[in-house]
C-alpha cells in the first residue's frame, strides 16, 4: 500500500486520447472543462493525443504494456486502422474508457449500419450529385503504382462499438460527454475512487429526471416536428406531440437540450437495465399516442397515427444502432 | 432433407388468449407444436424489447395475443400493444427483417378454434419465409 502511495505522488498520471470513427466533438469536449484542464495538466502527462500533440503510432507500439494509466477512446470502430489502435491501446492501457456515444454505442457513424459498404461507397464516391468521379474510383485497401504499393485501411461493412472489439473498463456517455461528467471522472481517477469495472460514469436516472419541463399525464393526439409547433409551451415535449427520447435515455446532461427548447435525441444512450434504447422508446411512445378515444378507433386510423413517425431508425436509434438488438440491416 | 420447422414464441395474455390456447388443448384441437407459449398478465405487458430479444435469440416468429378490443381486463392494454407492434413492424421493415414475423391477434377465452387456426397459419407462413435471417447475422 505504502509503495503505491509514494508511486502516485512521485509519478504523474499517464493518459492518452484517441479518436476513431467520430466527428471530433469529443476532443473539443475535453477542453470544455475550462480551467479544470490545468488541474489535469498538473496531475497528468499526456502520452498520446493525435489531435493535439505530435505523437506517432510507433511511439505507442514502442511502449511497454500498461504504460498508459487511462486511455480515453472516442469514436466507433469502422476501419481496420481503428480496430488496430483499439487493440493496441487496450494492451498499453491499465484503464480504457469508452468516451462518448460513438465508442459506447456507435453514435451517428453507427447509423451507417442501415447500409452496406457497397451502398455507402456508391453514394459517397459515385452517385452523390456534388461528386465528380469520371474514372469511378473507389477506395481500395491496396493499389500498385509505379513507385510501389499504396495502402489504405480497410473500410468495414459494419460499424462496431468499442466494447465489441476490446474489453472496456468504463463508459462516459453523451454526444459529447458533459464537462461535469468529464471532471467527475477525472477526479475519480486522480483520487483513485473509481466505481466497479464496467460502470457507466453517469447518473442512473433518465433525462426526464433532470429536465426542466413540468410533466403530467401524457397523451398525444398527433406527432409534430419541432418547427410545426406554433409556440413552445412550458411543458413536456412529448405532451406537446414532439418525440423526445428523454424517457429512454440516461441522464447526466442536466437536460441542456430542453433548456434550449429542443427535445432529447438520446445521446446519453441506454438506461440501466434496458436492452435496447430504441425499442424502449417505441414502447413508450406507442403507449401514449392517440390514447384519447382509442376504443372507437378503427385499425386504419391507428395505422395513420403510426404513419406519422417518419424515420424509425434515425429517430429511435440515432446513437445506439450498432449496440441495439438488431445491430445492422439484414442485407439480401 | 427435413422440412424447416419454425420456432415461434407466443406471448399470450392471461385473461383471454392463454385461456383460448388452453381451450384448444382441452378440446383436443390439432395445431402444430412449433409455438412456445409464455403467459403474461396482459398483452400490454409485452415490451417491444421482448419481441426483438426473441428474434435476436433465434425465434423465427413472435405471436402476441390479447383480448378483443373493449375486453381487456386492464381496460386498454391491448390497444397499446396494437400500436407498439405496428410501430415495431416499421422498424423491422427498415432493418430488413420481414415484418410478418411478428403477429398480433385478438383471441378470446372462447376462441380455441381461432388460436389453433392462427398458429397453423403462422407456421405455414413462416415455413414459406424460411429461417429468421438474424440467426446468421454476426453479433
Amino acid at each position: 500500500m505504502d509503495k503505491k502511495k509514494t508511486d502516485s505522488k512521485d509519478k504523474k498520471l499517464q493518459i492518452a486520447f484517441y479518436w476513431a470513427a467520430s466527428c471530433g466533438g469529443c476532443e473539443i469536449a475535453v477542453l470544455d472543462i475550462d480551467e479544470a484542464i490545468l488541474d489535469v495538466a498538473a496531475a497528468a502527462d499526456i502520452l498520446f493525443w493525435p489531435v493535439a500533440i505530435d505523437t506517432k503510432y510507433k511511439d505507442v507500439e514502442a511502449m511497454k504494456d500498461n504504460t498508459i494509466d487511462v486511455c480515453f477512446f472516442n469514436g466507433a470502430v469502422r476501419t481496420s486502422e481503428q480496430e488496430h489502435l483499439a487493440n493496441l491501446l487496450r494492451k498499453k492501457s491499465k484503464i480504457l474508457v469508452a468516451f462518448g456515444a460513438c465508442s459506447i454505442s456507435g453514435g451517428i457513424p453507427g447509423l451507417a449500419n442501415i447500409a452496406s459498404r457497397e451502398e455507402i461507397f456508391k453514394t459517397a464516391y459515385l452517385d452523390n450529385p456534388s461528386t465528380e468521379n469520371p474514372d469511378k474510383t473507389i477506395p481500395k485497401t491496396s493499389v500498385k503504382v509505379k513507385e510501389g504499393e499504396l495502402t489504405l485501411p480497410e473500410f468495414y461493412d459494419t460499424v462496431k462499438t468499442l466494447d465489441q472489439v476490446v474489453d472496456v473498463d468504463y463508459y462516459l456517455p453523451g454526444c459529447p460527454p458533459s464537462p461535469w461528467l468529464i471532471t467527475d471522472a477525472i477526479d475519480a481517477i486522480i483520487k483513485n475512487k473509481l466505481p466497479p469495472k464496467g460502470s457507466v460514469l453517469a447518473p442512473m436516472k433518465s433525462v426526464c429526471d433532470e429536465c426542466r419541463f413540468e410533466k403530467s399525464e401524457k397523451k398525444i393526439k398527433s406527432i409534430k416536428r419541432i418547427y410545426e409547433l406554433d409556440k413552445i409551451e412550458d411543458k413536456c415535449f412529448l405532451e406537446q406531440g414532439v418525440i423526445c427520447m428523454g424517457p429512454a435515455t440516461r441522464a447526466g446532461c442536466r437536460g441542456k437540450c430542453m433548456e434550449g427548447n429542443m427535445p432529447c435525441t438520446g445521446c446519453g444512450g441506454l438506461l440501466p437495465n434496458s436492452l435496447d434504447q430504441g425499442a424502449s422508446m417505441i414502447s413508450a411512445l406507442a403507449s401514449i399516442l392517440g390514447v384519447e378515444g382509442e376504443e372507437n378507433m378503427t385499425d386504419e386510423e391507428v395505422d395513420k397515427l403510426i404513419e406519422q413517425v417518419k424515420d424509425v431508425v434515425g429517430t429511435f436509434y440515432k446513437y445506439t444502432l450498432p449496440a441495439s438488438l438488431i445491430n445492422r440491416r439484414v442485407m439480401k | 432433407m427435413t422440412e424447416f420447422e419454425p420456432n415461434i414464441i407466443g406471448f399470450l395474455c392471461n385473461w383471454c388468449s392463454y385461456a383460448g390456447a388452453d381451450l384448444a388443448g382441452t378440446s383436443r384441437m390439432k395445431y402444430p407444436p412449433n409455438i412456445k407459449s409464455i403467459r403474461v398478465m396482459c398483452s400490454g405487458r409485452v415490451d417491444t424489447v421482448f419481441i426483438l430479444d426473441a428474434l435476436k435469440k433465434g425465434a423465427d416468429g413472435v405471436l402476441v395475443a390479447g383480448c378483443h378490443p373493449g375486453d381487456c381486463h386492464y381496460q386498454s392494454g391491448n390497444y397499446k400493444t396494437n400500436r407498439r407492434i405496428k410501430l415495431l413492424k416499421k422498424l423491422l421493415g427498415d432493418m430488413g427483417v420481414e415484418p410478418r414475423r411478428v403477429r398480433f391477434e385478438y383471441i378470446s377465452a372462447s376462441e380455441g378454434q381461432k388460436f389453433a387456426k392462427v398458429v397453423t397459419d403462422f407456421v405455414d407462413e413462416l415455413k414459406k419465409m424460411g429461417p429468421n435471417p438474424l440467426k446468421t447475422l454476426q453479433d
